[in-house]
């Protein structure tokens, strides 16, 4: 019982951990509180269902499809929508309310267009649907795919983060963005491509939900949310931070929903947030 | 003058049943709800910038409240603990998030709605056993057009208090930079939390005056996040931060959504985001100050 626990949650906390990465990434780098971001998240889930149902192709393939398009879906929103709030906010702080106005407005777009495409049902595809032993304790192959997918992404995101020329100039922006262009770092391009970087995150994560996992349309804003939490959690900006608390919330969650009941997840999700503003508001891992 | 037009226009408003139809009269108690809704949000959200997303959360907690009571209690006691309940809860959001930074508040309320509302349903399957109830009350569709025009006159009548007061001056300061507030000597929290509460209350009261025009009450339908957001769009159409800001952009948006939703009941939440997103670039603060900024501009040309 308690390893079933302890396995499941480990698996579902992979999937909640890619997706807080992304979010991490968004509002560290580019500063954009992305409302709209659980909405992403299902937007990749209906394209991978679309793809395997309608045209045949395999998940892991269209996974290799949909990262990408994800990536280039980022860089459009920051370029169209996202680049002139940060123009027209400076330095006067306004960022933070007009682009949490924004993508406020993005989410119910996004919504609508998913609503009149899909539809308002719970979408589910069956896939790889076998039982796999682990320790003891039997999990569908679907849900091993999505947490090897975690793993491989999360991986290789912080090693290109820590090693890479890249991924220095994307934590110097994330770090001083007043400072980056003395070194002669183009905040914008790397801004652009931080907001495009987590969108590809958010995309990812979403196929891998959509492998396992039950959803509809309206779920987006649940995504958003514990994405939230675990990046508060995690500290804001901090990839490890939130890699670990998202493991940490998926296993809280499984606990709750097999020992007190599958309706209070949430419940205990916005226990964990009360509990880290209460006790610890820069994060579990952060400073200060 | 300036109190005679108000006054003249809600003796109007209040007389206004009389002349129209059922549906007109529908459509008079909407664009009061929402007039009320928009200005009981900017009562926090307009001066301070601490956008609350949590509008149907208060909304539908009021709606529920009624729904749970309304067999137990007369009525207007059904409506003192309908505030009493939405004060308290914006009481534990506004303790445990108005202290920190202004994107923790916004990212609780985001997800508050969704929260109260699987609770109550888990509460509703698993410890009463039923979900759904019905409002049996004798309270006629004009009792709650006047109702509601009560609450939505003294919100604004609040609001004008409220903008002149000592309150009102420290919510602004707190807008406009926090850390100069908390220099001169502004309780932050304090300020924002008695003007978050208050907010909250009518909204709160907003919901248990409006559900008694639905018989059936049930979580999936009081707590629609479309509430929220129509709340939110029409305040920063008319400008948050002016007396007469929301009321101007609720009228006008409340007549247009109900125009989509009969028309294009499938299509319409994309048309709001459009309209949304087109709102937050070409009006950030709203018709009014975009008119005063364009008389200003021209009075400059001419001098």
């Amino acid at each position: 019982m308690l390893l079933t626990t302890l396995v499941l949650g480990l698996v579902l906390g992979g999937t909640y951990a890619l997706l807080a990465l992304g979010l991490t990434l968004q509002y560290g780098i580019a500063r954009i509180m992305n409302l709209a971001y659980g909405e992403i998240t299902l937007l990749a889930a209906f394209i991978l269902v679309f793809l395997f149902q309608g045209l045949g192709i395999p998940p892991l393939a269209a996974l290799v499809l949909i990262a990408p398009a994800g990536y280039g879906l980022g860089w459009l929103l920051y370029t169209v929508m996202m680049q002139p709030l940060v123009a027209r906010s400076g330095s006067s702080g306004r960022l933070d309310v007009d682009s949490i106005l924004a993508t406020f407005g993005l989410l119910f777009l996004i919504q609508g267009v998913l609503l009149v495409t899909f539809g308002a049902n719970f979408t589910s595809i069956s896939y790889l649907d076998r039982g796999i032993n682990i320790l003891g304790v039997s999990v569908a192959l679907n849900r091993l795919i999505a947490f090897a997918i975690c793993v491989v992404v999360g991986t290789v995101l912080v090693l290109v983060l820590a090693r890479t020329r890249w991924g220095l100039n994307l934590r110097a922006v994330a770090q001083t963005p007043a400072s980056a262009p003395l070194v002669g770092i183009d905040v914008n391009r790397v801004a652009r491509q931080g907001f495009a970087l987590g969108t590809a995150l958010a995309a990812v994560g979403g196929a891998s939900i959509a492998m396992y996992q039950t959803f509809s349309a309206t779920d987006g804003v649940v995504f958003t949310m514990k994405a939230l939490v675990i990046v508060i959690m995690g500290g804001v900006g901090n990839v490890g931070g939130a890699l670990l608390a998202g493991l940490a919330l998926g296993l809280v969650e499984t606990f709750v929903a097999t020992a007190i009941d599958p309706g209070l997840t949430l419940a205990a999700t916005f226990a964990i947030f009360l509990g880290v503003l209460l006790w610890r508001p820069q994060g579990l891992f952060g400073k200060g | 003058m300036k109190l005679l037009l108000p006054l003249v226009a809600l003796a109007a408003l209040a007389y206004a049943p009389n002349l129209v139809s059922d549906y007109g009269l529908g459509l008079l108690i909407g664009a009061v709800t929402y007039v009320t809704l928009a200005n009981g949000w900017a009562l926090f959200s307009g001066h301070t910038h601490y956008v609350s997303l949590a509008t149907v959360a208060f909304y539908g907690t009021g709606a529920y409240t009624v729904a749970v009571l309304n067999e137990t209690l007369p009525y207007p006691l059904v409506l003192v603990a309908a505030a009493v309940i939405g004060a308290t809860m914006a009481l534990v959001v506004g303790l445990s998030t108005l202290r920190l930074a202004g994107v923790y508040f916004v990212i609780f309320t985001f997800g508050l709605a969704e929260l109260v509302r699987q609770l109550i349903t888990w509460y509703e399957v698993n410890i009463t056993g039923t979900l759904g109830r019905y409002i049996f009350l004798d309270v006629t569709a004009r009792d709650i057009y006047w109702q509601m025009l009560a609450l939505g006159a003294a919100t604004i009548a609040l609001t004008a208090y409220v903008h002149r007061s000592r309150l009102g001056l420290a919510l602004r300061v707190i807008g406009d930079d926090e850390v100069v507030a908390a220099h001169s000597g502004i309780n932050l929290a304090r300020s924002k939390l008695i003007a978050f509460v208050l907010s909250a209350t009518i909204l709160t009261l907003v919901g248990a005056v409006a559900s008694p025009r639905s018989v059936y009450v049930e979580p999936a339908i009081v707590f629609n996040p479309t509430v929220s957001f129509l709340t939110v769009i029409m305040a920063l159409l008319g400008g948050a931060n002016r007396l007469w800001g929301p009321a101007l952009g609720a009228v006008p948006l409340f007549l247009i959504f109900e125009w989509l939703s009969s028309n294009f009941p499938d299509t319409y939440p994309i048309f709001l985001g459009l309209l949304f997103i087109a709102v937050v670039f070409a009006l950030p603060d709203g018709v009014l100050a975009g008119i005063e900024r364009l008389r200003a501009s021209r009075k400059e040309r001419t001098a």
